[in-house]
This record gives C-alpha cells, sequence and structure tokens, in this order.
C-alpha cells in the first residue's frame, strides 16, 4: 500500500513536503487531481497519480494547466473535491480559466495549488502569485511548514465548500522540497461521483449573468474575510511594541531571528496564513499595539502595501518598513540571517553577523553545471541541425525541457527562451523580420502543452522556418511523466489514448514533414538539410527515447564503446562538438567511460578516424 | 533543546538524498526536532545536490552563510566550494575521492589538488575529518554505499543529537533489505575511520 494511504492516525512519518500535501488533501477526502507536472511542485501529483493506481482516487496528467484547470472545475462543480496543482508560472496558463471561474464558484471544495519558485532554483521567473489572489478574488491560504502544509489542506477544502468557491493554496520551494516528521491525521471518505445541475444563469458567462455573478463575487470576498478574521492559520506570538507581520518561510526565519536576538519579550509577531482576503480588523489591531512594524515576505510587497493601506485608513501614523534597500530585497529567497539582520536594523538591536571564513584565497573552483545525459537523443539531434545548418546565419529560439541545457557551449543550440510553447510562436516572428535561417527546438510534451497553437500559426500565416520537435516519449526534465503522446502500455497501464505527432503535423497542413532517427548521423543530416532548404514551414521529427527513461523502463539495449588508441589522432572532434559526459582524458588521450556510455553509437559516426568502436563482449 | 545545522553536499547520483533520508529518521526515532530542506539542481544530470538538516528548536529548513557546525562533502571539490557554510569552529567531514566535473575532464578546466584542498578547509575551520569513503565503501561491498561511510564517520563527531543504535536501527529499516547488511557494514567502516582521525 502507499505510505500516504496509511490509515493510522496520530502516527507519525518523516515526509517531504510534497508529500504532506498529498496526504492532506487524501484525508482532506479529495477524490479527483489534476495537473501539468512542474517543478517545484511535481511530486505532489506523482504521489497522487501512484495513490490513483491502488484507490478510487481519480488523477489526470492533463495536456497543460489551463486544460487541467478546466477539468478540475467541472469535477469540483459536479459536487466532487477536486484539486489542481501546478508550477508558479503554470498558473500563467491556467489564468484566463481562473479569472471567470472565479465568479463561477465551485459546489465540490476545490483547492487550486500554486508552487512558486523564489531564487527560480528550476524556473525562468520568481514571479509572485500572491497577486492572482487579488486579481482573481480568490482566498489565498500559505502555509508556513511542512507540517502546516498538511494541516491546510482539509481546512482549505472546507473553506471552498463554505465559501462556494476555489481556494489558491501556496507554496515555495522551501516547503515543496523540505522534510519534516508530520502527524497523520483522520481519512475522509472520498465522494467519487457527483452530479451536474443546470442553471445557466448561474454557469453560462455571458455577461449579463457575469455582471450578477462579480456582486457575489465581492460578497464572498466579505464572506472570506470573515472566516480570515478567525482563521487559525493566522496567528499571533509574543508581546512587545515592536511588530512584525510576515508569511510562508518568512515566518520561519523571523521566529528563530526572535529567539537568537534574545527579543521575545520585545516583539509580537502576526503570521498570516490565510493572507487573502487580510484580516484588516486583526492587522488593525496589532498595529495598534506597536510602535514599529516590519513586513517580512518573500517577493513582493503584497503584504506592506496592504498594511500601509489599512494604517493609512485607521489613521495610524506608526512606521512600517518592508522593502527597502537596508532591510529586505523583492529579489531571490531569505534566509535565516538575513532576516535576523533585518530584524536587528530595523528595530536598533546589537547584531554580530555570522563570521564567514575569508574565502578570497580560494582557488578557482571547476564549476559542475547539469548536462545532458550520455546518450541523450538532444545531443545527437543538435548535432545534426548544426552540420546541417554550417554556413548559414542561424537563430534557434528553443523551449522548456532538458534540451535547454543544450545552450551552454560548445552545443550552443538556444538563442531565446521564454516559456512553455514559445518557440513555435517566437520563431514566426524571428523569420518575418530577419533574412536568417530560423530553426526552433521543441520537446514532445511541450509541443502538447502548447507549441501546436504555434505551429498552426506559421501554417496559417505561412512564415518560414524548421521546428524540430525532440520526441523522446516522456516528459522528462520533470521527471518522466506522462503525455499525450506516451505509450502508456510500457508503464503497464491501460485505458489511455495515444495521439500521433506526426499525424498532427501532418493535419495542421505542414507540407515538409520528415521523421528523422538522431542516433543515424548521416541520414539525420541530410533529412535536417532538406527541411532548411524548404521554402515554408518544414518539421523534424527526431524520435529516440530518453535515456534516463529508458533505464528506468529496462528498455536499454545499447553496447559501450571505446576509443582504439592505435587509431585516435587525438582530433578531439567527438569531446569538442559533443561534450557528452561518457568522455574523459587520460595522459592527454581522449577515453570513454564503459559505466557511463549508452552505446548510441554518435561519436563513431562523427569520429574521422573511425577509432571509436563497440567494447567487445 | 539546543540548535545543530548539518550542510551535506554532494554530486547528483551520490546517495546524498538517500543519507539526507536516513538522518531525518533517526531523528524520528530519537524523538529529537528535526527539519531538511534539499535542492536537487538536476540531480540527476550531474549537478550539485545540497541537503541542510536542523536539529532542535529551529522553525527554519535552510542554513545561512557561517552557521553549520558540521559540513559533510561527498565529494573534495565540492566540500571546497560549500565552505562559506561554515566558521571558525565548523567541524568538516570530507571525501577525499574526487567526481572530476566534466570540464576538467574534457581538459578545459584545473582540478584543485587535493592537498590543497585540505589545506584550506583546516586553516579556515575548526576540524577537518577527511579520507577515501569510496575505497571504504567498496571494502563494505558496494561504492554505492559512500553515503553510509560517510554517515557513521558524522555519527562519531557526536556532533549531532543522535545515538549510533539509533542510526543503525534507521539504516536497518530504511534502506533497502538487500543492501542492509553492507550498509550496516559501511557506517562502522566510517565511523572506525573517523576515530582514527582523533
Ligand atoms: S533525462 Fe532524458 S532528455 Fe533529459 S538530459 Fe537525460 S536523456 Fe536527455
Amino acid at each position: 500500500m502507499h505510505k500516504l494511504l496509511t490509515d493510522s492516525p496520530g502516527q507519525k512519518m518523516l515526509l517531504l513536503g510534497n508529500e504532506a500535501i498529498a496526504r492532506g488533501a487524501i484525508e482532506a477526502g479529495v477524490a479527483f487531481a489534476s495537473t501539468y507536472p512542474g517543478t517545484p511542485s511535481s511530486e505532489i501529483s506523482l504521489s497522487l497519480f501512484q495513490m490513483s493506481k491502488e484507490s478510487d482516487l481519480y488523477f489526470e496528467y492533463s495536456t497543460n494547466e489551463k486544460v487541467a484547470l478546466e477539468v478540475a472545475a467541472a469535477a469540483a462543480n459536479a459536487g466532487v473535491r477536486a484539486m489542481c496543482m501546478m508550477k508558479h508560472v503554470g498558473l500563467n496558463v491556467a489564468a484566463d480559466v481562473l479569472m471567470t471561474l472565479a465568479y463561477l464558484g465551485c459546489k465540490g471544495g476545490m483547492v487550486i495549488l500554486t508552487a512558486d519558485d523564489p531564487f527560480m532554483f528550476s524556473s525562468q521567473n520568481e514571479q509572485d502569485n500572491r497577486y492572482y489572489a487579488k486579481l482573481s478574488g480568490l482566498p489565498l491560504v500559505e502555509p508556513s511548514s511542512v507540517e502546516e502544509a498538511k494541516e491546510m489542506m482539509p481546512y482549505a477544502f472546507d473553506l471552498s465548500e463554505k465559501l462556494g468557491e476555489p481556494v489558491l493554496f501556496r507554496t515555495t520551494t522551501r516547503i515543496n522540497h523540505s522534510n519534516a516528521v508530520v502527524r497523520l491525521g483522520n481519512l475522509r471518505e472520498r465522494k467519487c461521483k457527483g452530479d451536474f445541475v443546470k442553471n445557466p444563469f448561474a454557469y453560462v458567462c455571458v455577461p449579463a449573468v457575469s455582471r450578477k455573478l462579480h456582486v457575489r463575487l465581492l460578497e464572498n470576498m466579505d464572506s472570506a474575510r470573515e472566516e480570515a478574521e478567525k482563521s487559525p492559520f493566522n496567528l499571533q506570538k509574543g508581546e512587545g511594541k515592536w511588530g512584525i507581520i510576515c508569511n510562508g518561510v518568512s515566518y520561519n526565519y523571523a521566529a528563530d531571528g526572535v529567539k537568537d536576538l534574545g527579543t521575545e519579550d520585545k516583539v509580537r509577531i502576526l503570521r498570516l496564513g490565510f493572507s487573502h482576503p487580510l484580516p484588516e480588523k486583526m492587522i488593525r489591531d496589532f498595529l495598534g499595539n506597536c510602535e514599529k512594524v516590519l513586513i517580512i515576505e518573500e517577493g513582493e510587497p503584497v503584504l506592506e502595501e496592504a498594511v500601509k493601506a489599512i494604517a493609512q485608513e485607521a489613521g495610524l501614523m506608526l512606521p512600517i518598513r518592508g522593502k527597502t534597500p537596508e532591510l529586505f530585497s523583492r529579489l531571490y529567497e531569505f534566509d535565516p540571517a538575513m532576516v535576523r539582520k533585518g530584524i536587528a536594523t530595523c528595530f536598533g538591536i546589537p547584531y554580530a553577523a555570522p563570521a564567514v571564513p575569508d574565502l578570497s584565497d580560494l582557488p578557482e573552483i571547476p564549476q559542475r553545471p547539469p548536462t545532458l545525459c550520455a546518450g541523450c537523443s538532444h545531443r545527437a539531434t543538435y548535432y545534426a541541425v548544426k552540420k546541417a545548418a554550417e554556413g548559414k546565419d542561424t537563430i534557434y529560439p528553443s523551449d522548456i525541457g532538458c534540451y535547454t541545457l543544450g545552450f551552454l557551449p560548445p552545443l550552443s543550440m538556444a538563442d531565446f527562451v521564454i516559456c512553455m510553447g514559445a518557440s513555435a510562436g517566437t520563431a514566426c516572428g524571428f523569420s518575418k523580420v530577419t533574412d536568417k535561417k530560423v530553426v526552433a527546438f521543441i520537446g514532445d510534451s511541450t509541443f502538447f502543452h502548447s507549441g501546436i497553437a504555434g505551429l498552426i500559426n506559421a501554417v496559417f500565416n505561412q512564415h518560414n522556418f524548421t521546428l524540430v520537435i525532440l520526441d523522446n516519449g516522456t516528459t522528462a526534465m520533470t521527471g518522466h511523466q506522462p503525455h499525450p503522446g506516451v505509450d502508456m502500455t510500457k508503464l503497464n497501464m491501460e485505458g489511455y489514448g495515444r495521439i500521433s505527432i506526426e499525424a498532427v503535423v501532418r493535419a495542421i497542413g505542414v507540407e515538409h514533414v520528415t521523421v528523422i532517427r538522431p542516433f543515424r548521423v548521416g541520414k539525420s543530416i541530410e533529412a535536417v538539410k532538406e527541411a532548411l532548404d524548404f521554402e515554408g514551414v518544414s518539421v523534424i521529427i527526431s524520435q529516440e527515447i530518453c535515456s534516463l527513461y529508458a533505464k528506468s523502463l529496462k528498455e536499454h539495449k545499447g553496447r559501450p564503446f571505446r576509443v582504439n588508441p592505435g587509431k585516435c589522432k587525438n582530433h578531439r572532434n567527438c569531446i569538442d562538438d559533443l561534450a557528452c559526459p561518457a568522455f574523459y582524458l587520460q595522459n592527454e588521450r581522449v577515453m570513454i567511460d564503459p559505466e557511463l556510455c549508452w552505446g548510441c553509437a554518435v561519436c563513431a559516426q562523427i569520429c574521422p578516424e573511425n577509432a571509436i568502436v563497440p567494447v567487445k563482449k | 533543546m539546543d540548535i545543530t545545522r548539518l550542510i551535506i553536499v554532494a554530486v547528483g547520483g551520490q546517495g546524498n538524498l538517500l543519507a539526507s533520508r536516513v538522518i531525518g529518521e533517526t531523528a524520528l526515532l530519537s524523538d529529537v526536532p528535526v527539519r531538511m530542506s534539499e535542492i536537487h539542481g538536476m540531480a540527476q544530470r550531474g549537478g550539485v545536490v545540497e541537503s541542510a538538516i536542523v536539529f532542535g528548536d529551529a522553525e527554519s529548513t535552510i542554513i545561512s552563510d557561517g552557521e553549520a557546525d558540521l559540513l559533510v562533502g561527498f565529494e573534495p571539490s565540492e566540500t571546497l566550494r560549500a565552505l562559506n557554510k561554515c566558521n571558525g569552529r565548523t567541524t568538516v567531514i570530507s571525501n577525499l575521492s574526487p567526481l572530476s566535473p566534466f570540464t576538467v575532464t574534457i581538459g578545459k578546466a584545473v582540478y584543485p589538488k587535493l592537498s590543497q584542498i585540505q589545506e584550506l578547509i583546516r586553516a579556515k575551520t575548526g576540524r577537518l575529518i577527511a579520507f577515501d569513503a569510496r575505497e571504504l565503501a567498496e571494502k563494505a561491498g558496494n561504492v554505492m554505499a559512500v553515503n553510509m561511510v560517510l554517515v557513521g564517520a558524522m555519527a562519531q563527531t557526536g556532533i549531532l543529537p543522535l545515538t549510533v543504535e539509533n542510526f543503525k536501527e534507521a539504516i536497518r529499516t530504511k534502506t533497502k533489505k538487500a543492501f542492509a547488511d553492507i550498509n550496516l557494514k559501511a557506517f562502522d567502516l566510517g565511523f572506525a575511520e573517523a576515530e582514527k582521525a582523533g
């Protein structure tokens, strides 16, 4: 049995934040869950996916976040408890649904989880999704710890049902990827079947209906504010004339900081776990007890601006500090010492910074950036495109996935990356206004996610570029989740369709479509050359399974290669052009690590001396 | 309860996350409050993995620069890179078996000398315990047991508020059955090696 289905209330378990969240949802009786994978949220959905295989919980990997939210919204409006989770930028994709779903509301409890990523450990930006609560008018809860993340989940579902609208649940990486000891609670029963009762004047968002629904949304916000005033997740701690108002993980650093500074009797803390709409009365009362207040929040000054507005309305003149050059930045994540220093600076408390040794005399330590795996098909495809485009002035718009790692030298195969699916769209613009050859790259999962629309645009508006679809049979970067093109039988799972990328591309009307096997180097280069010479939109579908995924499926058949020292003339084309991590130098000679070598044979095909040969069995 | 802060740095694939897990489970068995955070940095694609583990009455799950009581490096150059987490009293345990980054293996960057790495760490911290953990893991029966060798060394320092019995119990119950004996042997070898370091 999955450990998160354990039915023994009171038992203590060491859980990853994302596991704790999944457990919290199960304790809340969630019956329906959908997602598009994205770090740092991925282990929540992975846990739910696993549990769905051994219970009546319904779980799906949807095509993208917008679809995932639509799917869950319908389930919740049929009265079933539904959850939809995504990384912060995923909510941008789903925002169109979110904004009007806020008008519609829901019947069964619905929680929409956004996993924000301050410092961008694995994201393209560090947007603060608390603004989505403000923008949509929906309630927002945000835990400070792993334990609280679990406790908050049933609360959020109950709150959603009480208010009749979805609740936003915001985490940050340091919640998702922290571990702590969690005490299991009771499991509520899952109600998996619902019913939808027609009521067009409540559910069909034409202007006349929406005008009424917006009124209701505002009324709901008033009710939600009352809930926030009495929420157990808006808590106060300590006594004194100095006040700290904080949220999320900043609370941990603030609480530790106040203790370390020995100022527990001087500082009171208001921690807002239910932070939209804000409990205005509670905040007013808190300010009334303080002479000076410091707002500690990672990201944007959301609380700070709101608290200042509340103080202004109440005619309170006390200083309220937050994001200023000498205190806190809007950039990156906070840490305990930074917050301790901020508290000391704000309130004039003596403070000694931690003594970090002088490291100026350290030698340069070679960097260790993540690289494409040995045997990664992307490296082979990049090589083929590079060779085929030799002598041409190129622009390579790319997309989000493992293949983005190819932007580093020596591959240098990404020039412009914004967001999921943007390679096809941006290729349209580049090809129109420049005279360069535009070759865009997109992964299979990303193509389904939102690349298709860009390609349709290209065909309709008759743009001129080549789109290379890197089809490695999985969503590799986030941990090998399925997507609509995946063969689910390989995972021993039945009851799934399978969409052919080639059929989709042809149906869109692309005239020049070629499927290549990137490990066949010569043939691939020829095929790419033809595609580049084609006037109009051409598509290359490069098919080869992700090597890491193949390993997990035990599908790996290749034999390792070695360098024949008698033949090798040490040109090092292999290393310089491919940068495969299986290569190393020994006494200035090229060697191949047989443990790492995948046997893709790409280097063997490009070695001008034919010096790379299979290891004999 | 006093707060103890431990940082573990490793290269993806070295089993750092399992080591953290064992330490966390040991704390759970010992009823010691524990919080940990992990940054995976695309571990499976050769990036650096860092775990921060905080024992005792603290709310934070991360550790600021200069605040680690114990730094454990699974790879010598990574230990050096993490020195910003240390102060003059920090104890450092480092594996001395290097895993060269790709830029080094292809001759585009130089790996610092092991002797220089050790000198620098000694000069800037309280104490260094350094040995070839890979060799001990092989001796225990599996190179993959480097993580348990280093857990053994951590246990020996007595810096963490956890007992040897509980460590062993966690290894027995929380690592794969087939590897439990090798892991326990690796733990003992690491423990003995740290003892030798005096
Ligand atoms: S996980 Fe797969 S797609 Fe990603 S770098 Fe490795 S082989 Fe390539």
